[in-house]
């Protein structure tokens, strides 16, 4: 047995007491705006985190995950619009139509590879953008105001900060744990197998892209469970939010963190949207800072900052 | 039939393949009996691992009929072909590199035991997966180096595990592509014993260019020249036939200072 203290485990164990801790210390300091950052910076790195799995573990470069986002998003919109306001009903809705749009796409885009497989599903992704650019009922390209959030009969307030931090924090570790079990199955052995060499895992007697698909879809629906969290955060939904640019924002993440690596996805996250928020104090093309640093990243530290820390730890 | 042990195991029929204008399978025929260590040679080019690709599905003919078991898989996609018992080692290495030893025999062994979809229990925690994989291992002696990756194994290992991945499919034929490829002189012989050991217990189809090898193993030997057929029969009748010599045998010498 390896030893258990590391860098790596150090920094991931640190972090994930900090976000538990985190609306204690936004209490005794008065900083509310802490926690509405840090609630999205969770709720993008379940999103991440679910990119993770087809991208790191799968070897399926997706430059569409926002539409999921955006699915998620939709379906709690829509349905609060149209007076159906419980969230019994509308989260399952909104995982059962990423699933569902997972599955098309996935049977669609996974006849091809590599960059083919990138354009289609941006290709996807845009379609999915266009549509609900054109929902005017629902607001069209303005988007659509969400005037009362998620209910859950009295068990869950999502209008209080707090609970609704700890409700994104659940649903982050949840995801975090649900694809660490499944990466360690028979199931991730196999996907994980088919990213390394398919010719072999099919000489072998596995049916590659079967496998694949129903990684694509629960990687879907995890990200739609993302998108539901973000229309509440934000008590609107609009089609910007399905752009092609926030599907790159995910990939940036996951690359930050570490592709492959099981919490990488949530530090590439946080670094992320914490640079973005500091930076662009300073200036508005913060996107001029993000950008090189990226590029070192992809260059230095192969393996984003999981990679680093585990570099660390062997040294 | 009446006879069911002269049923063939593998019968390959009127196959042909063409790349372009090159006919790399050129109305091939071939009959591989139940038992049987079944030698394929032939110069470089002649399309023996064009063939291989055929008989497991990474590739599919344009016409002709492969027959495995009794049944028709000329158009089954490999997976399925392995499910029947159809397994195959790879001329150039071919094994997932990011996976210990272990691992890739544990798949091996993990795709002809039900489907997996099953998402939670954590796979390298199942006892009869693990110990099927040492079993393999201990076979082509690599049971110490179960845990190393792939990518940090030698040549020779490489070779060696490609033939444990392919017996942990527990297959009724084996179809081996150039087993020896690379291999130095004493993990040649070990190879070699190996192969002895195992045509005991499973019908081996043998692509080589290691003629040693194959005249120390084989029952028959089928020799290839431009895609075609053109002699088959015991080692004896091979080694004799003024064809095969002209054809090939001619520059037997260059190969064997290879080895």
């Amino acid at each position: 047995m390896k030893s258990q203290i590391n860098a790596r485990n150090v920094v991931v164990a640190l972090v994930a007491l900090g976000l538990l801790l985190l609306p204690l210390y936004s209490a005794l300091t008065g900083n509310i705006f802490i926690l509405t950052l840090f609630t999205r910076i969770v709720i993008f790195a379940l999103a991440a985190a679910s990119l993770n799995l087809i991208m790191g573990y799968g070897g399926m470069m997706s430059f569409g995950h926002a539409a999921y986002l955006g699915i998620g998003g939709y379906a709690v919109g829509i349905l609060a619009h149209e007076g159906i306001g419980s969230g019994f009903i509308q989260w399952p809705v909104a995982l059962a139509l990423s699933a569902l749009y997972a599955l098309v796409i996935g049977a669609l885009s996974l006849r091809t590879r590599g960059v083919y497989f990138i354009m289609i599903t941006l290709a996807f992704a845009q379609m999915a953008y266009y549509i609900a650019s054109g929902l005017s009922r629902y607001g069209g390209d303005d988007g659509l105001t969400i005037y009362k959030r998620s209910t859950f009969g009295g068990l869950i307030d999502l209008s209080n900060r707090v609970q609704f931090y700890y409700l994104c924090l659940a649903c982050l570790f949840g995801g975090v744990y649900l694809i660490w079990r499944i990466i360690n199955s028979r199931f991730g052995m196999v996907v994980q197998g088919v990213r390394s060499n398919e010719q072999r895992m099919q000489a072998i007697g596995f049916h590659a892209n079967r496998y694949r698909l129903v990684c694509f879809v629960i990687s879907g629906t995890i990200c739609g469970l993302a998108g539901a969290l973000l229309a509440n955060n934000t008590d609107f939904i609009s089609p910007a939010g399905m752009y092609w640019t926030r599907s790159g924002e995910l990939m940036v993440m996951v690359v930050f963190g570490g592709m492959g690596s099981l919490f990488g996805p949530v530090l590439g996250t946080i670094v992320f949207l914490l640079l973005e928020e500091v930076l662009s104090q300073f200036t508005e093309y913060w996107a001029l800072i993000m950008g090189p640093l990226l590029l070192l990243i992809v260059l230095f530290a192969r393996g984003g900052i999981m990679g680093l820390l585990g570099r660390l730890s062997r040294a | 039939m009446p006879d069911s042990l002269a049923e063939p195991l593998l019968r390959v029929e009127n196959l042909v393949r063409s790349f372009g204008g090159i006919k790399a399978t050129d109305n091939l025929s071939l009959d591989v009996l139940p038992g049987e260590l079944h030698a394929i040679i032939g110069p470089n080019g002649a399309g023996k691992t064009t063939l291989i690709s055929q008989l497991t599905g990474q590739l599919t003919p344009n016409s002709g009929t492969i027959h495995f078991a009794g049944r028709d898989v000329t158009w089954l996609p490999s997976y399925r072909r392995s499910r029947l018992g159809l397994a195959r080692s790879f001329q150039i290495t071919c094994l997932l590199p990011d996976f210990t030893a272990a691992d890739n025999v544990a798949l091996a062994a993990q795709a002809h035991d039900g489907h997996s979809f099953r998402f939670w229990g954590a796979a390298r925690k199942e006892r009869h997966l693990r110990e099927a994989a040492q079993a393999a291992l201990t076979r082509v002696g690599l049971a110490r180096r179960a845990d190393v990756p792939v990518s940090e194994l030698s040549h020779g290992e490489q070779r060696e595990l490609e033939l444990a991945v392919a017996l942990a499919t527990k297959p009724q034929l084996l179809l081996l592509d150039e087993p020896m490829a690379g291999l130095g002189v004493t993990e040649s012989a070990r190879m070699v014993a190996l192969l002895k050991e195992l045509r005991k217990e499973v019908t081996i189809v043998l692509v080589e260019h290691d003629m040693e090898a194959v005249f120390a193993l084989a029952d028959r030997i089928t020799v290839l020249v431009y895609g075609r057929v053109i002699a088959s029969g015991d080692p004896d009748a091979i080694r004799n036939n003024e064809e095969v010599k002209r054809a090939y045998l001619g520059d037997q010498h260059v190969v064997v200072s290879h080895g």
